[in-house]
């Protein structure tokens, strides 16, 4: 058997609470994500035969099958990259239906990245004094926040945005998140001042603020032909389009040996790929899910997807368009600096809450949803 | 990190090296085994003259060592054409502006030499 990309479904979701302290294991992290999401689609474990997580993630495949009662796994694949490859979750996954390779296939994502391993601390950690001599560590360029602020600047200079101007997406975020009871900012709205009062992890780039909100947590999907789907629990959501984009020059976070500093190249690439495959184009998009580690990747994204032009983010969020009630709703559930990071595949969560008409923020009428991790997306539609 | 080698014995030897394909010439940054133009595996270095201009910067805070001075890390476009990151020194960073020319100087920073960089012409 083997089908068109876009006759592949998301007909399952599970998530954990996302918190700063789980109490409990990664694995379990993942273990009660998976069941819930293999429960959601109605589907028994035996029936799942596929698995993609991170490259990073901590969870082996053969220790989730097992305690999840999956009997044999045909297909298993792992993304690259961090964070930019949560949407490429989707894209292995439906890959593997639409081949033939495996008849449902679970995603999952599942750390303590607030209690364990924190990616906000330097690399090496703070214990083991200096690390190895390295053309970037060695100068103090050595978390994520710093690594990414100085990527962001140039981008920022040219275009005229501030630290201030950031506000403009932060606080929509935290409206969204204070209105969605599974965010970690539940109803903590916060205001320009609150943004900008708040410290400096970066000078002059990012406050604590524009930073997302390091969680515990596991989130799973499950990914079947279209054709299933239909007979499942759940509404299922088509994938339209999914894609990856790597371009050369691109390193996974020093960013800084591309040709032009203030383009983020992965996002134009994306973008053709998406609305080549999908036959849509920005206009058609209702919601956009944009992975944003710090804020002012929100601004790139906006532009490098065709939402606005090159240097037109800044007064695009400033016209209100990303809001709930906007042209545009961007981070529905708050994204990540509101809701919770779980890697940005909370990001897929939602896309399929928001189709299937259960987001907590639902926007009505929603029929196509681009979730972007900028080096990898999808779009999602309904069946 | 065998591919960044020449560079930290360069920055031993007081010099601020730029690895160079030995067959087509292409300098290239960062460091890696094979020439991505031609995909050459021979390797050679270029000094360079340690001028450059400023491209982006930011304040380290707790650079490596908790509670350590802060430093200036700053992406250098050196005029060879390549980008590197160092840190700024001699400067307040209120006075910092993208493309301000800068010069390269070696200081010891936590018991390791590293190549600096400094506003042109106040040595």
């Amino acid at each position: 058997m083997s089908l068109p990309l876009n006759d592949t479904a998301i007909v399952g979701i599970g998530q954990t609470e996302f918190s700063k302290n789980s109490g409990r294991s990664e694995l379990q992290l993942a273990l009660e994500a998976g069941k819930a999401a293999i429960e959601d689609a109605g589907l028994s474990p035996a029936e799942i035969d596929g698995t993609v997580t991170f490259k990073l993630d901590p969870n082996d495949e053969l220790d989730v099958m097992h305690h999840l009662g999956i009997r044999e796994l045909r297909w298993s694949a792992r993304t690259p990259g961090g964070g930019g490859g949560a949407s490429a979750t989707v894209q292995l996954a439906a890959a593997a239906v639409a081949s033939g390779a495996a008849n449902a296939v679970l995603i999952y994502r599942a750390f303590n990245e607030r209690s364990g391993k924190r990616f906000g601390q330097p690399f090496g950690g703070y214990a083991g004094g200096p690390p190895e001599q390295d053309i970037h560590f060695s100068f103090g360029l050595d978390t994520p926040a710093k690594i990414y602020a100085l990527w962001y600047q140039p981008y920022m200079a040219r275009y005229g945005v501030t630290n201030e101007d950031l506000a403009l997406y932060v606080v929509t975020a935290r409206q969204h998140a204070a209105t969605n009871p599974r965010a970690w900012y539940y109803k903590k709205p916060i205001t320009v001042a609150d943004h900008q009062n708040s410290r400096w992890i970066v000078e002059p780039v990012l406050r604590l603020l524009d930073c997302c909100q390091e969680s515990d947590g596991g989130v799973a999907l499950v990914v079947t032909s279209a054709e299933r789907a239909r007979d499942l629990r759940q509404p299922g959501v088509r994938v339209l389009a999914a894609t990856q984009s790597h371009v050369n020059s691109s390193q996974e976070m020093f960013n800084y040996y591309r040709e032009d500093l203030t383009v983020f190249d992965e996002l134009p690439a994306i973008s053709a790929q998406l609305w080549n495959q999908s036959g849509l184009g920005p206009k058609d998009i209702d919601i956009a899910l944009l992975y944003e580690n710090f804020s002012p990747i929100v601004f790139m994204a906006l532009e490098g997807h065709g939402f606005c032009g090159k240097g037109e983010a800044k007064d695009f969020l400033r016209d209100g368009h990303i809001g709930l009630k906007g042209s545009l709703p961007v981070n529905t559930h708050g994204g990540l600096l509101g809701e919770g990071y779980i890697h940005g595949v909370n990001n897929l969560i939602e896309g399929v809450r928001q189709l299937r008409g259960t987001a907590a923020n639902q926007i009505a009428d929603a029929e196509h949803v681009l979730v972007s991790a900028a080096r990898s997306a999808v779009i999602l539609g309904k069946l | 990190m065998r591919d960044q080698d020449f560079f930290w014995d360069g920055v031993k030897a007081g010099k601020l090296l730029i690895q160079k394909c030995a067959d087509c010439g292409a300098l290239r940054q960062p460091p890696g085994a094979m020439c991505p133009h031609c995909q050459s595996l021979n390797t050679t270095s270029q000094e360079s003259t340690g001028r450059g201009t400023v491209c982006a910067w930011i304040i380290s805070k707790h650079p490596t060592i908790p509670d350590d001075n802060p430093r200036i890390v700053a992406l250098i476009e050196l005029k060879e054409g390549v980008r590197m990151i160092s840190n700024l020194q001699g400067v307040d960073h209120t006075e910092i502006a993208l493309g301000m020319p800068v010069e390269v100087f070696y200081a010891d920073v936590n018991g390791a030499t590293l190549p600096q960089f400094r506003p042109a012409g106040r040595a």
